[in-house]
């Protein structure tokens, strides 16, 4: 039943009906509405039995689940940002032995400067670590997110983030509904662990492995990745056939089977970039929208069959690698390579700055005009960057940028001299 | 309580067995069904202190939960030697994830036990000096604030090893180790620095926290299995002479734990929730010279120049835990038998296990 | 459960032991039995570590057997031995020596309380041998005989048999009682024993009886004597007689203050005997100073407890009455004393003779074959004199003049004998290093000092011929044989097992000891660093 619920507590609550018997918590904004209501119902006795541990960081956290999992227990824990940056060794240790952990990442820019607002780059940093990477386009797909995650995660031993984007997404009141308990039971069967601590069949697990076998184990990651491609696709539609909705999957289109341009993009942004969409299609432009809804693995496949008709794919993303551009359109670029259209890298949403349907429409325009960059900053305030180059050229000691640009924007004073 | 001292039965409470008592007062090491949960074949240095530690402490505690434990390792020495691939020693549950996060690790799996209904089975966490009172610190003060139901063990070998033997916060004062080079004016680590671990243990409170040596096995296993009547967090502290870090002859690894407790440089002590509740008195006080002229790492105390001067100020750091702790017989109730003293009120020692 | 566990992260329990450390190691430990220093100093070759190795574990009867494979006397023994034993005891250097000798007396007596039986005799081999002496070497030589299967039948010139142990030891040392019971249990295993017999002729005597072997243990027996000019009022006695006449009931009377002259044991027991006779004053005058005294300390120390008195570096000059003429002495640098002329008077009513005994050695005085040289007779390394057949042993043999020595004589001349009468001979088996105290890892061992034998009160040492030193309760025994440290020897402490890091001692079970499993050990040493007693020795791998 669709109810009026916060982001964060159907996640909570999809959580909770997941039926996890270990989550620990650290606390970082925005994932803590999540793991502050998991806290009450485990508190309330309607999450049980679950062990439910305050930890002293986000390191310990991961670290937590991944006793907990080796041990066959279903684990969850949720980060954010600095926190998933914390946790880094243990994220690429989970899956390096193989552990199902499902962990929420409420994305978050990362310092510094520091900021607590939305964007990708934390999940962008994890990404070569191993786990599976689902993106939620909105609330009810956050949660719906989580039954398929925990199936995903146990049905291939392999650890799987959900992100949702932080604040828009956590804190965002929408209609959700949440999967109901029965159905969520009957769609996820109890764990079996492929391999668990158990005094009566001992196991050593997380061996030492030199040359000899590593680049083999690395090969066998590799290949659970792909094996997951598939499974995200047969858990996606065996959710919608159990669910009545479809969720997840690993690419969904929009209107874009006849597009001259696709504008690609990742969580939540999509829902604007869609209502641009129709705007423009309403004045008879060919745009569509590609919504990737699994980062990690990467669905090359899927992602060429969805945009090989195009002639302009638009890279709408809230990440950055300094110093070489998009994450996303880089692997899309490989993806696409060979096919006779333009990749356009739009780096957008940093640190939570709003991406306007106008902006959108100017992008749009621009690209239709074949005035786009193959990189663009979209909304970058150009005399804020020039004031501060020129700060630095002409004075060694400059001072910080970011205090800087923000005293040029007039958000804090000017400093008495 | 304090384990049972056999007196005058030839070895007394010293060796590892003694066929002239009942099975209940030898050590678990003397039985041939012990669990060896080390196995040989491991890749441990001649005469590793680590490798008889871990032992020892594993296969108490085996013997204490009726096999019903799982361990988890930190990254060190001890992880390396027993597991390169395609080989393991160990004969129990084991898990290696980290560095730094084996007292997480542990809180995770008796977490995992605990929801299922499986308190039966415990878990014991250990790590190298490094994983514990360096990088693992944070989850290991952590794990003892929360109480998790842990009991975790540091095998002390005063350095980091496994890397080459650079200085760990656990390194004593005036050692060499690749980082505290005894070159110019140095003379090896510094004094006034450093970390004791035991102490702060018992400063977080937590039901039980103990120092032992793999010289003194029933004291040592005695801890192991009152750890394992408690529930919560429990901190065991095992001093394992290293042979390659410390330049000592492969032989004298017990010997080298024997002079350390003897000599008041390390204090052998138990205490419960905060409160030191017992020491291990010293039987047979010797000077730390004894001790140091034993290693390699402080050679260079006494050649090519005689330093006497360093010496005194680590007699005096054993000196100052003699007073401190009271280890010379007669400072306080003692059983003079290198024991554990009695727990002054066992209703304050946390509920039993089942 | 079978899992697919994961590729190389996750493995099999155990699965080491494929991995052969032992391709480490440059040394490898080796058990070893050395020789324990008790052992080794035992004149009556006394497998004395092994006794107490089973009295540690309450096995009485079995330590008691293992004492009479080598000595038919424990009771005795333990207490005439002067136990070189324990001199020799490692245990010394951690704090007390062992009291080994204690423990042999518990065990002796507790044999004659419970009637344990000596072990049986081996068939009878036809051959039969004199024994001529039914002294502690003439008894073990018939014990050790009789057990080898000879017929054997033992002369004596004494009322009864013991010999010295009966007629110059003082019952308050050894009281009759234990001394009849052993050497009951001696004849018991069928020696013709026959006293009051004197062998005026060995060769005669074997030819006549028509023994196939004879053992000659005749002691020394006859006081030595000094010239002392001496007044026919004087009372002198010799020692010898004196002890022999108080043990056949006809004490002489010896007065008030009676001296005794010499220093050795014997002297001790007169004096000592003097006082029971009831002298107020017994003095014991000896040329030299007490540390170059012949008595064992423990003599010295239990006379000057019952009120004898000591006078050194003097000697007795002349007799006048009941005035004894003094001469003072002083040493010269080799220890000698040297008269100095100046002289002092001590009132005795009599003074005994205590300057040493030797042998009637008449019985061989007619066949040259037979060498004799300063008193004592000459016997090759198997004991045997220079007449084939003829052996001898005991006080009348060059050798110290222990009860324990001549024990141990008896049990070599037997073994010898046998050799001789099967017409082989008998090798002594090689003696293993000896397990010095720098073998020892002491920390092992309780802290544990002896435990004190309770000795009689005073009043009624002054008065009674009552045993001095008591024996020992069965907690005390049972104490003090813990207190041995095997020195040596592996007595199954389980050290070695528990403290390689590489689990490569394999433990064989009681009583097996242990062996090393050189697949996995890497040649640390640790094993034999920690063994307590050095029954491990490093030796280099050979490549």
């Amino acid at each position: 039943m669709a109810r009026q619920l916060e982001g964060s507590r159907a996640v909570a609550e999809t959580v909770a009906r997941c039926r996890p018997e270990v989550v620990c918590a650290y606390p970082i904004s925005p994932q803590t509405h999540i793991i502050e209501r998991l806290s009450t119902l485990v508190g309330a006795g309607q999450l049980a039995p679950c062990e439910f541990l305050n930890v002293e960081s986000e390191f310990a956290a991961m670290s937590v689940c991944i006793g907990a999992s080796a041990a066959g227990a279903r684990s969850y824990t949720a980060t954010s940002s600095q926190g998933l940056l914390f946790m880094i060794e243990a994220v690429y240790n989970a899956s390096g032995l193989g552990l199902p952990i499902v962990m929420t990442v409420a994305n978050r820019a990362i310092g510094a400067p520091i900021n607590i607002w939305n964007d990708h780059s934390d999940a962008m940093a994890v990404r070569d670590a191993g786990w599976v990477q689902l993106f939620a386009e909105t609330n009810q797909e956050a949660a719906d997110l989580h039954v398929q995650a925990f199936r995903l995660a146990e049905q291939l031993s392999l650890p799987v983030m959900v992100n949702m984007d932080g604040f828009v997404l956590t804190h965002a009141f929408e209609e959700v509904d949440v999967p109901a308990q029965e159905a969520v039971d009957s769609f996820l069967p109890r764990y079996e662990p492929r391999q668990v601590l158990d005094p009566a069949a001992p196991v050593s697990i997380g061996a030492m492995v030199g040359p000899e076998a590593f680049s083999e184990v690395r090969y066998l990651a590799h290949v659970k990745q792909l094996q997951a491609l598939d499974a995200i696709e047969e858990i996606a539609s065996e959710f919608a056939s159990a669910f009545g909705r479809r969720s997840g999957g690993l690419v969904s289109s929009y209107r874009s089977e006849d597009a001259r341009t696709v504008v690609v993009a990742l969580g939540s942004v999509l829902g604007t970039i869609k209502d641009t969409v129709d705007e423009l299609r309403a004045s008879g432009q060919r745009v569509g929208v590609v919504g990737i809804g699994a980062f990690r693995p990467f669905p090359a496949a899927a992602v060429r069959h969805a945009l090989e008709r195009a002639e302009r794919v638009v890279v709408v993303e809230k990440a950055l690698a300094p110093g070489a551009g998009g994450i996303l359109a880089h692997d899309l670029s490989t993806a696409l390579s060979g096919l006779p259209l333009d990749v356009h890298c739009v780096i957008a949403g940093l640190g939570g700055r709003a991406i306007t349907k106008a902006s959108l429409l100017e992008l749009l325009g621009d690209a239709d005009a074949g005035q786009l960059e193959s990189l663009r900053f979209l909304d970058l305030d150009r005399s804020l960057v020039q004031g501060e180059l020129a700060r630095m050229a002409a004075v060694r000691r400059s001072g910080p940028t970011a205090e800087n640009v923000l005293r040029d924007a007039g958000v804090v004073a000017a400093r008495l001299s | 309580m304090g384990y049972r001292a056999v007196r005058f039965y030839q070895t007394g409470s010293f060796a590892v067995g003694n066929r002239l008592v009942g099975s209940e007062d030898r050590s678990v090491q003397s039985a041939t069904r012990r669990n060896n949960s080390l196995s040989s074949g491991h890749r441990a240095c001649q005469g590793c202190g680590e490798a008889l530690g871990a032992r020892y402490v594993l296969d108490a505690a085996m013997e204490a939960t009726a096999g019903q434990m799982v361990a988890v390792n930190a990254t060190g020495c001890l992880e390396v030697f027993s597991t390169p691939y395609p080989e393991t020693s160990w004969r129990v549950p084991w898990l290696h994830s980290l560095f730094g996060n084996a007292p997480a690790v542990a809180t995770g799996v008796a977490a995992a036990f605990k929801a299922k209904g499986r308190t039966d089975v415990r878990v014991v966490g250990q790590a190298g000096d490094g994983g514990t009172v360096d990088i693992g610190f944070g989850c290991l003060s952590g794990m003892f604030e929360r109480n998790d139901d842990v009991l975790f063990v540091c095998y002390d070998n005063e350095a980091y090893m496994n890397t080459g033997v650079q200085r760990s916060s656990a390194t004593p004062p005036a050692a060499r180790t690749a980082t505290t080079e005894a070159i110019g004016d140095a003379l090896g680590n510094a004094f006034g620095q450093g970390k004791n671990l035991p102490l702060l243990a018992v400063a977080h409170e937590i039901p039980y926290v103990a120092t032992a040596t793999i010289s003194e096995l029933h004291d040592l296993e005695y801890k192991v299995h009152r750890a394992m009547t408690m529930r919560g967090a429990r901190y065991l502290h095992v001093f394992v002479p290293c042979p390659l870090g410390w330049g000592s002859a492969t032989h004298d690894t017990v010997r080298l734990a024997r002079l350390a407790k003897e000599t008041g440089l390390f204090p052998v002590f138990e205490a419960e929730h905060g409160e030191i509740t017992g020491v291990a008195k010293i039987r047979r006080r010797l000077p730390v010279e004894d001790y140091l002229r034993l290693q390699g790492r402080y050679r260079h105390l006494f050649e090519p120049v005689a330093r006497p001067d360093v010496v005194a100020r680590i007699q005096q750091l054993a000196d100052r835990n003699i007073r401190r702790f009271g280890l010379l017989d007669g400072d306080a109730e003692n059983d003079g038998h290198g024991g554990a003293c009695s727990s002054p009120d066992a209703a304050r020692t946390g509920e039993p296990a089942p | 459960m079978t899992m697919l566990k994961p590729f190389a992260v996750t493995l099999d329990v155990g699965s080491s032991l494929a991995n052969k450390t032992g391709s480490w190691r440059v040394e490898r430990p080796v058990y070893v039995d050395r020789l324990s220093p008790c052992n080794d100093a035992c004149p009556a070759g006394e497998n004395v570590q092994r006794w107490l190795y089973l009295a540690e574990e309450g096995a009485y009867q079995d330590a008691w057997r293992a004492v009479v494979e080598d000595n038919p006397m424990p009771a005795v023994m333990g207490r005439v031995c002067y136990h070189p034993c324990e001199t020799a005891c490692n245990r010394a250097q951690l704090d007390e020596a062992v009291g080994i000798n204690a423990v042999e007396r518990f065990l002796g007596d507790e044999a004659i309380r419970r009637g344990w039986e000596l072990p049986p005799c081996g068939p009878f081999s036809g051959k039969r041998v004199l024994v001529v002496g039914a002294g502690p070497a003439g008894l073990s030589a018939a014990y050790h005989l009789r057990r080898l299967g000879h017929a054997v039948s033992m002369y004596d010139e004494g009322a009864a048999p013991g010999g010295m142990m009966r007629y110059g030891i003082p019952r308050y040392r050894l009281p009759r009682e234990a001394l009849d019971a052993e050497i009951e249990r001696i004849l018991s295993l069928g020696v013709e024993l026959r006293t009051g017999h004197r062998v005026a002729d060995a060769v005669a005597a074997m030819e006549a009886d028509g023994f196939d072997a004879v053992f000659l243990a005749v002691g020394a027996e006859t006081s030595k004597r000094a010239y002392i000019p001496a007044g026919d009022t004087a009372r002198v006695l010799d020692a010898i007689g004196l002890l022999h006449a108080v043990e056949d009931g006809a004490a002489p009377f010896v007065g008030r203050r009676v001296a005794v002259y010499g220093g050795g044991d014997t002297a001790m027991d007169a004096a000592r005997t003097a006082r029971r006779l009831g002298a107020t004053d017994a003095v014991v005058v000896y040329r030299r100073t007490r540390d170059r005294m012949p008595a064992h300390d423990v003599e010295v120390e239990e006379a000057a407890e019952e009120g004898v008195q000591l006078r050194w570096l003097s000697t007795v000059k002349a007799v006048n009455g009941t005035s004894l003429v003094l001469e003072r002495m002083v040493l010269d640098h080799d220890g000698f004393p040297q008269p100095t002329g100046e002289v002092e008077e001590l009132q005795a009513d009599s003074l005994v003779l205590a300057l040493g005994q030797q042998s009637d050695l008449s019985l061989v005085a007619g066949d040259s074959d037979i060498a004799v040289r300063d008193g004592v007779v000459a016997v090759g390394p198997d004991m045997m004199t220079g007449h084939p057949g003829i052996f001898a042993g005991g006080d009348m043999v060059p050798a110290e003049r222990t009860v324990t020595t001549a024990i141990g004589h008896g049990k070599r001349a037997a073994r010898h004998i046998d050799g001789w009468l099967r017409g082989s001979s008998w090798e002594p088996p090689a003696r293993h290093e000896l397990a010095g105290p720098s073998v020892l890892n002491t920390w092992y061992y309780d802290d544990a000092p002896r435990s004190l034998r309770p000795r009689l009160e005073q009043a009624r040492r002054a008065s009674t011929f009552d045993e001095v030193v008591q024996g020992l309760e069965e907690p005390t025994a049972l104490f003090e044989a813990r207190r041995c440290l095997s020195c040596g020897n592996c007595f199954e402490c389980d050290n070695c097992f528990g403290v390689c890091p590489d689990n490569a001692v394999v433990k064989l079970g009681p009583g097996a000891r242990y062996a090393i499993d050189y697949d996995y050990c890497k040649g640390c040493g640790m094993c034999a660093q920690e063994c307590p007693c050095g029954a491990i020795r490093m030796e280099p791998e050979v490549v």
